[in-house]
Order: C-alpha cells, then structure tokens, then sequence
C-alpha cells in the first residue's frame, strides 16, 4: 500500500499541511494535489526546466525532488510570482513586454529561472542570461526575446535590449525598428 | 502599453499572454473534470512482433484498476483512421509494427494504480524481424510492413513502398552539360519535441462525446472520432486548447480515438498524457535519402536537376506521404531549371509514424539539391552566391511548370542576407561562410470561416477555428479585426479551439493562418462595415453610397463618425450586435499533381558565418543571417520570433538532432538526455532576422504565411560553412562534433577535401 507521510510547507506564502505518497515527486504534488498547474511536467528527468520552482533558497527541478524532501520548506511557483493583488511581477511583465511567450508551455520553468537568476546577479551580461537558463528549453527557441526580458528587468537594465532589438533590425532592414510607429503607412 | 501601436504592422504584446506568464493558461493536461480516471499504454519493448495473448487478470486486481483495453474489447473489424490512408488501427490489433505501438489500455483512479496495473498487464509475444532503415526495407526479402488487404488494388500493396511520385519537365537524359556533379546525401530521423508532451482526454456527453486535445487541427480530429465511434458530427465536440508547441507533430489524430473508446466504456472522463519518451514514439520526421545528379553550364547556368529521395517513413501512413509528395514536388529550388526529374518515394519501416513536421518534407531534399549547388560552383570555379542569383527565378516566372508562378522578388532576398552576412568582405582565417535558399509550397487548398460579432459597446468577438500553439495566431487575428471595426486591442476577443462554437477550419498548417483564417477574419469584418454603412445612411437619410468605413471611421459627406457612434443609435433601445461571416476558400485543382497549386511560396535565404575547433569538431555559428520574404508583416515582432525560432529549430536537426534505432528497431535515444535540441547556449553569436516586404501576398494587406522558411535551409548553409573554414566535406545529417573531427582527420590523411 502506499504510504502517506505528512509534511508542512508554505506554498506561495500560504501555509499548507497535507499527506502526500512517499513516491510522490514535489512536481506531482504541486499538480496534483495542489492543483497548482501552472509548473509544468515534461521531461521528467531534470534536462527540460518546465517544472522548475523555488525551494527554500534555490530553484529546483521538481520532477526530481520528492515531495517529502520539501517537507517544512518554502516553495514558490509561476503562481506565486504575481503581486496578492494580481499586479506582474516585472520579469513576467517584461516577458509579456518582449515577445518572450510563444506557446508558452515552458514560460513558467523559464520565468523561475530567470527570477533566480536575478536575485543571484542583478546585473548579468547576456552570457550569464544564457548560461543561467541553458536548463530551460523552449522548442519555439525564443530565447532571444527571453534573454531581452531579462536585461530589461536586470538592475540598471533601462531597457537595453528593446535598443539592441531595434538596432538590429534596422540593421537588417526589417519592420521592426518601425513597427511602433507605422501602423498608418498601411493606408499608403 | 500605449506606446505599442495595437493595429496591423504593430507589435501589441501577444493577445492571451497574461496566462502564459502567470501559469493560468491552462493546457491539456491542467484541465481536470470531476471523475476523470487516469490512463496509461501498455507498450512492448520490440518493434515488430506477434501478439500471442494479453492477460489482463492481475492487472483487473490492481485496486482502482477501472478498465483495460485491448483489441478484443474494441470492436471488430478494428476501426482504422489516418488523414490519408485509413490504416492505423485504434489499438494494436494481431501485431505491433513500431517501438512503442500501445496493445492495452489501462483506465484506473489514480496514476499510481494505472502505472501499477499497466505494468501487470501480461503479454505474450513472438518478436519479429524489423525494416527500419530504407535498405533494409527495400531488400525483396523484406518482412512486409504494410498490410496488403487494406489496398487491394494498389500494385505497389504488396512492397515496402507506399506510393511513388515522379514529377518532371524536359528531357533530362538528352540535357548536355559542361559539368555534371552527382552525390548522395542523408538526413535522419529527428523528432517534433514540442515541450509540452501530448495530452488527450475524453468524457461521454449526454449522447455524444466531448474529446480534448492538443491538436491542431480540431475540425479533423471531430471528424476521425465521428467516423470510428459512428457518430454525427454534431455529437462530437472536440476541445482543443492551446498546444504547448506543435511544429506539424500534433495536426492528425494519434490516440484520441481509443481514449473516446475508454470513456464511453467506463462512462467517466478518461485521460492520457504522454511521457516526453512516448511522444517520441508518437511522432517524428521523415529520414531520406537523397541522390541528386545536377547538370550545370560552365558558366554554372543549371540544364538539369536529376533528384531520388527515399523518405523513411513509419510503420502507418499517417500524413507521412503527403508530407513526401508535397516535400519533393519543388525539390529543384526556386530557380529555372529547364529539365527535371524527380521521384520521391515513401518507404515504409517499423519505425515511428513519421508526420508533418515544420517545413513539411522540403528541408530533407534541400539539404542534398542545396549542398550539390556549392559542389558544382566549386569545381566550376564560380561564387556560390552567383551561381544562386544566376539561376533564381524572377517573379512570374513558371519556374515549376504548370505551377504557381514565382511570386517574389526573390533575389532581393539574397541580396540582402549577402549583404547582412558580408559576402563581400574579406574572410578571416580559419572561417567560412556559407549561403542557401529555400522554397516551401504554401496550402494548396484550404477552407476557414470566420464569425465576428461587433457587440453594442464597440467591442469584438472574434470566432476562429486556428489553432495558438504559439505562433501568435490570436494576436494577428485580433489584430485585423482591432484594425477594420475600430476597437482597441484589448476590446477584442479572439475563441478558438472549440468545435461546438467555433465555425470549421480545415486546419493550422502550412503557414496558412494568416493569409487563409486572416482572409476569412477580413471577410467577416467587411460585412460588418457593409452593415454599418447601410446602418450611417439610415439614421443619416443618406444613399449607401455616400457612406464609406474604413478602418473603424464611418465617414460621411460632410464629417467623420466612430463605429461606436453609428452602432449605438442604430441598434436603438433593444441594443443587439452585428455579425458578419467571412470564408476563405483555396478550391482544389483535380489536374495538378498536389492537388492545387500553392497559395504561396515561404521563400527564404539563411547565410552563416562559422569557425570550427579542429581539435574538438566543435562548430561556433559566429552569424547567422535568415531573411524571408513575408509579403507584408501584420505583427513584425511575432514574424522575427518565428523566423528565429524557425531558424533556431533547423540548428537542431544540422547540428545535433538525431534518432539512433538498434537493428531490432528500438529507438536507444528517447527523451531529453540522450536527444539533444538547441538551449540557450547553443545559439549562434549573433543572429539577424530580416524581412522583405512587398505587400505582394494573397493574405491581409498583402501578407503571406511565413515561419517555416527560416529552417529550409539551415542545414546546407551551415554546411557550406563548416566546409569552408575546416575542409570538413559531411553529407550525412547532423554535423555532430564527432563527424565533423573525422571529416577533418579524413581530409588530412588523403591532403585533400575527402
């Protein structure tokens, strides 16, 4: 029979106390029995990032920590990034800003990367962006807007990115350095 | 974010973002109806082997344990699906024919007891030889993976081929050419490797059923489940969120079907969410190999192209030969060609259903007709570059016979990623550059209806059957109706993914949403302007005439007016709305060898710029420069995500991207560790994205679909690099380090490029 062992944690700031199966990973417990579906379920073997959370004071993948282990801990996840009163946290808003969410399956692994990341280097150069979320794929491959997002939360970060973005495609000719003003020139 | 111009050519941010980012958009798998018992394959450890029994006693004891199919609770003769072939039994029926094919079905309360009472479902088997390269499944004594009686008419039922198709123009053996260059080329078998792993789920409703899916197409899938469970159409309603990622691998039915069958027989939700490895086992690319002999002038002016590719398909047919037909059919490039033959054949294995899979067969027989242009520039003596702007097409040229006429200034498109990647400019030592194009055939047919409702406030709700797998459909469909009826962005609704709701949609492939549901959007808006305009000159005594709108303004003789203010009064006191229905339409042409000519062409050009550590094989991408031609772009920063990401994607297969099956036809490399794709490290240095913009498409505003091209043609270019700056001649997919070390150890030991 399944053991059931009782654990404590605070999830998102709210105190929990619950049984959980012995076998059961945190990431099953989150879905689950939590019904925190957001932190999402993929590889299952700690390569893909999808179901990264914060533990105590790292990230963690939690398809590879079992639920007992985050026993009297403290755990954020994507849901608990957002203000009480539902206002962005600013790298979620950045992400939003930048063009960092395609299909978004893998956003919230990335978005608690990335708010590790900055808590750990609040001025990381565009290598330690990447080499920060190299545990996190995202087969749409934004990974430029997403590491633009980054820098643009990033302490002093005024937005660099957007300017680099914008350089770049003027560089290359494309709409984009233009795309917020010529929305009229389609009358032409 | 008023500083975001929300209209057509701006970058609004992504219409439904906000549950992205706070984790509230809710996929497949977060959806969890009241009851829903959880499912799990019972799948066995060969390819190809001969059921003999499945005891499912111990299984049935397991607590929780709700229900276990197998083929003898289905019913009898097995019904059979597939978008092409109707050959793909619901479960495996007498046989398995591929690593992973379910034979049993376990439906219990729990993961925990499925997962248990799975693994006590006992069956007895007789494994049996396996096809899984083309060799093997080509040699006359070759077990015959395809089951004759389902064709009985097809001369070809009876090998390991499932169709030929030969397409041609002049006459290649009466041809004189200066140089003739002949070499035969390889890519494997890659997989789709959305993120988020396929995920189904049924429950009875009343005297129907009700199926979600991550699938992108939801009007097929309705139909495959009316057609095995004998149902009408009205009584299935399939839900389909947004898929987290598709890229081609999630458009046709795969085990929908027998979750429908284990609902209806337990009469609870049931659901089934595949594990990474299992998707794996679900879909995947086409393998091919690629002989092509290219006749060229010396002053490197093509005479022929003389193209053989054997795709590799899987053990159903799935969409796979289409996939082949469509993929070869412009196999000779965007040029002019004045004789050609092709034959493009799918072979059948015990491997994996291969399906559609972004750029949809051409990137396989690219990679080899591509590389053979840069082998016959060099022994020609003449610029890589040159030879490609010496052959282009120029638009309205019919550079495939009979077919849609070249519609793009293609070479500016060159000229361009030449320019962005310094074709010009002096090489340094030790680097190489290197330069392709590629072509992708658009729908070739296409049906999409759109409802739009302009509701009394001036808000819009947006009806359309196109899947978001992240794209940004819903963003650029938001966007054309923000632009025709006036409302801000965040006014406007866009409903998608419900069959019950929505009107039909053929589907989300082939670039097609923008340009086909785009249309259809359009279409729905105009009539609503048509409405207001017959609405302006009731309330203002005037002749329609007199009454033009456009773009959300209602102008009269004498003044402008909002939508808003000729909707209010002219709905009156009871309020109501307007609604206006749009269809694009693509008839097909019984005549032509696709079945109609394309829509479009994504026309693309990727230049690359690389260096390799010749003590490790190790390629650095020091550029990468993609420019597509995209007509007109209606969301410019969604089409730079696309191309990148496109462009990122073809990274994957060129560099590192590759199944490896044991001769039993065991994939030996399933699931995230041991199949590698591109992460954040892998990128090349610098990436440019460019666009060229003619308005010239069939889509809104002059748009054509995009966000395939930009992987067409990653592999010979970076090839053509790689060779460049090392010497590394590789014709076999992916440039793994390793291949390309022995490449150069090649090239040393004979002193020359192998």
């Amino acid at each position: 029979m399944t053991q059931l062992i009782p654990i404590e944690v605070t999830v998102n700031g709210r105190p929990r106390s619950f049984e959980v199966a012995a076998h059961h990973t945190l990431l099953e417990v989150l879905r689950d029995d939590l019904a925190l579906t957001g932190t999402k379920e993929c590889c299952l073997v700690g390569e893909c990032g999808a179901c990264t959370v914060r533990l105590n004071d790292q990230i963690v993948d939690s398809c590879l920590v079992l639920a007992v282990e985050a026993d009297g801990g403290t755990i954020t996840t994507v849901e608990g990034l957002a203000g009480a009163d539902g206002q962005l946290a600013p790298i979620q808003q950045a992400f939003l800003d930048y063009g960092a969410t395609q299909c978004g399956f893998c956003i919230p692994g990335q978005l608690m990367a990335a708010d590790d990341l900055l808590r750990r280097l609040p001025s990381p150069t565009v290598e330690q962006i990447q080499e920060g979320l190299a545990g996190n794929l995202c087969r749409c491959a934004g990974y430029e807007q997403i590491t633009e997002a980054v820098q643009a939360v990033a302490e002093g970060g005024v937005a660099p990115s957007r300017t680099r973005a914008a350089d770049a495609a003027a560089r290359a000719g494309g709409a984009r350095a233009g795309a917020r003003t010529n929305a009229e020139g389609l009358d032409q | 974010m008023t500083a975001i111009a929300d209209r057509v050519g701006g970058s609004p941010n992504r219409v439904g973002g906000i549950g992205r980012v706070t984790g509230a958009q809710a996929y497949v798998a977060d959806i969890r109806p009241t009851g829903v018992l959880e499912a799990r394959l019972v799948t066995l450890e060969v390819a190809h082997a001969r059921i003999i029994s499945i005891d499912t006693t111990e299984a049935a004891r397991v607590p929780g344990c709700r229900a276990i199919l197998t083929a003898d609770d289905l019913p009898q003769p097995m019904p059979r699906f597939g978008p092409q072939f109707t050959d793909r039994p619901v479960i495996a029926t007498g046989e398995t024919k591929y690593h992973g094919e379910p034979v049993a079905l376990v439906v219990a309360d729990t993961k925990d007891a499925a997962e248990e009472a799975a693994g006590r479902v006992a069956v007895e088997y007789e494994e049996l030889p396996a096809v899984v390269t083309v060799a093997g499944a080509l040699d006359p004594a070759a077990p015959l993976v395809q089951d004759p009686a389902l064709r009985p008419d097809d001369p070809l039922a009876g090998s390991n081929v499932l169709r030929e198709h030969r397409v041609g123009w002049g006459d290649v053996d009466a041809a004189a050419a200066d140089l003739i260059v002949e070499n035969r080329y390889f890519f494997p078998m890659v997989t789709q490797f959305a993120i988020e792993p396929h995920a189904f789920m049924a429950a009875p409703d009343g005297d129907g059923i009700r199926v979600w899916s991550s699938i992108q197409h939801p009007n097929w899938l309705q139909r495959v489940i009316a057609g095995v469970l004998r149902l009408p159409l009205s009584k299935v309603r399939v839900i389909a969120p947004d898929p987290g990622g598709g890229f081609g691998g999630k458009q046709h039915a795969k085990l929908e079907p027998l979750v429908a069958f284990a609902a209806l027989r337990t009469g609870r939700p049931v659901r089934l969410v595949l594990t990474l490895e299992q998707t794996f086992q679900a879909v995947r690319r086409a393998a091919c190999e690629v002989h092509v002999r290219t006749g060229f002038r010396s002053d490197a002016t093509l005479v022929f192209q003389d193209i053989a590719a054997d795709y590799l398909i899987g053990a159903y047919a799935d969409i796979a030969d289409r996939v082949v037909g469509k993929g070869s059919y412009p196999a000779c490039g965007p040029y002019n060609v004045p004789a050609a033959r092709i034959l493009a054949r799918s072979v059948l294995s015990h491997t994996t259903p291969s399906t559609a899979f972004r750029g949809f067969g051409y990137p396989q027989v690219n990679w080899g007709v591509e590389s053979n242009l840069d082998e016959g520039a060099r022994a020609l003596g003449i610029d890589r570059l040159e030879l490609r702007l010496r052959n282009l097409a120029n638009k309205g040229d019919a550079f495939i016979p009979f077919d849609t006429p070249a519609d793009g200034e293609w070479s500016q498109s060159v000229r361009k990623a030449a320019e962005l990647i310094g074709w010009d400019t002096p090489l340094p030592e030790g680097h190489g550059r290197g330069i392709a194009v590629g072509i992708k055939s658009g729908p070739t047919t296409g049906l999409s209806y759109s409802t739009v409702r302009l509701l009394a406030d001036g808000s819009v709700v947006v009806f359309a059957g196109t899947s978001d797998m992240g794209q940004g459909a819903r963003t650029v469909l938001a966007q054309i109706a923000a632009q025709e009826l006036g409302a801000p962005l965040d006014w406007v609704t866009v409903v998608m993914g419900d069959t019950a709701v929505v009107p039909y949609d053929q589907q989300t492939s082939a670039s097609r949403s923008t340009v086909l549901m785009g249309n259809a959007v359009l279409g729905a808006c105009r009539s609503i302007q048509a409405q207001l305009r017959a609405m302006a000159a009731r309330l203002h005594d005037l002749d329609q005439s007199q009454i033009t709108v456009d773009r959300g303004v209602v102008r009269l003789p004498d003044r402008e007016l909002s939508v808003v203010e000729v909707l209010k009064p002219g709905l009156g006191r009871l309020g109501g709305e307007l609604i206006g229905n749009g269809e694009a339409r693509k008839e097909a042409e019984p005549g032509h060898p696709l079945g109609g000519a394309p829509a479009f062409f994504e026309f693309n050009c990727t230049a690359i710029e690389a260096t390799v550590d010749e003590a490790t094989g190790d390629v650095t991408l020091l550029k990468h420069v993609t420019v597509s031609d995209v007509g007109r772009s209606i969301n410019p920063l969604q089409v730079r995500m696309q191309d990148e990401g496109a462009a990122i994607m073809g990274l994957g297969h060129t560099l590192m991207e590759h199944y490896i099956y044991d001769d039993a036809g065991r994939i030996r490399n399933l699931g995230a560790i041991d199949y590698r794709i591109p992460t954040s490290m892998d990128l090349p240095l610098e990436m440019v994205s460019g666009t060229i913009e003619n308005a010239d498409g069939p889509g809104p505003y002059g748009a054509k679909g995009m966000s395939e091209g930009a992987l067409l043609c990653t592999a010979p270019a970076v090839a053509a690099a790689v060779r460049e700056a090392s010497g590394a001649v590789i014709r076999d997919l992916p440039l793994t380090p390793e291949r390309v070390w022995r490449a150069i150890q090649e090239r040393d030991a004979t002193g020359q490029e192998a």
